[in-house]
């Protein structure tokens, strides 16, 4: 479906999400008029969604961020839909991710500081239905974060 | 630190959504002149909550079916230097993100792959050969969301 030029303006755009369609088209080595063929074609296959920025919750405050592994009680048939539709409504639960494996669902939370954090834990977490285990991972630093294909 | 109002909210999620729009056309939509977007922007970016932008492609259509997470121990806690673990383990290509964590791991890396076998691949010859790896956990990535509810308040 795609060709090695495609991958080279994805790994370009990738590393610099800012470039315009005409530095990209220099740093890939084509006109500009290719390029944005190439892009508009690769945008209409879904297979670039866009461009969006990344948030820093630090800098608005949010020192804490923590990452709770939840194992459901499966006797319970519809155990991750409920969970999931309640875990959502939580503001400081900033992503939801469902497994195959030994964890069925990570949530991750942020507060302001650990008093922030055990408020939300006590009276938002605990309370979310159909939970048999919960595991937390605290986070220290993020030593990688590009999210980049190996393209 | 920066307080936000209810507009600077709307225009951090109509960012995240597409940070590609002109500053004339998400003013429109939220009732602000260009100028007064465009300082709002400006003042988010130097604040430091608008952190970089990101590249959103998605995965499956370029041939990576496979995301797992795995928890990782270090195996020889202060012998190993983790400076040298963090190295080795970032320059693996189909390693995404690495993070410190706290609790019943060190690390947690998200792998990305094209299939199982590939996975399989990866981990052998890279994850567990690198320095200082003991205990590995995999959990195979189903769905994920990413939610913006304290934008919200």
């Amino acid at each position: 479906m795609l060709d090695e030029d495609d991958r080279k303006l994805l790994r370009y755009w990738q590393a610099e999400p800012t470039l315009s369609q005409g530095e990209l088209a220099e740093r890939a080595g084509m006109t500009t008029g290719r390029a944005t063929r190439r892009i508009t074609r690769m945008q209409e296959l879904g297979v670039v969604k866009g461009v969006g920025v990344v948030i820093d919750w630090g800098a608005l405050g949010y020192a804490v961020e923590v990452s709770l592994r939840v194992t459901l009680d499966k006797t319970q048939g519809n155990a991750f839909d409920v969970f999931l539709k309640e875990a959502r409504e939580v503001p400081e639960v900033i992503e939801v991710q469902t497994f195959l494996g030994r964890v069925d669902v990570r949530l991750s939370i942020i507060a302001r500081d650990m008093a922030h954090y055990q408020q939300i834990y006590r009276s938002r977490i605990l309370t979310l239905p159909h939970i048999s285990e919960i595991e937390a991972l605290m986070h220290v630093a993020r030593i990688k974060t590009s999210e980049g294909l190996p393209l | 630190m920066i307080e936000l109002d209810a507009i600077d909210g709307q225009l951090l999620r109509a960012l995240t959504r597409d940070a590609g729009q002109s500053a004339g056309a998400l003013g429109r939509r939220l009732g602000l002149s260009q100028p007064a977007t465009w300082r709002r922007i400006k003042r988010l970016e130097e604040a430091g909550v608008i952190h970089g932008r990101q590249l959103r492609l998605d995965a499956e259509k370029l041939g990576f079916g496979v995301t797992v997470f795995l928890g990782v121990k270090l195996a020889l806690r202060g012998r190993v230097s983790l400076e040298d673990f963090e190295r080795a383990v970032s320059a693996i290509p189909e390693v995404q993100t690495v993070e410190h964590v706290l609790g019943l791991y060190d690390y947690r890396l998200r792998v990305v792959a094209r299939d199982v076998s590939d996975f399989e691949r990866v981990l052998r010859r890279r994850v567990m050969t690198l320095p200082g790896v003991g205990d590995v956990e995999a959990n195979v990535l189903l769905s994920e969301e990413n939610l913006l509810g304290p934008l919200l308040v």
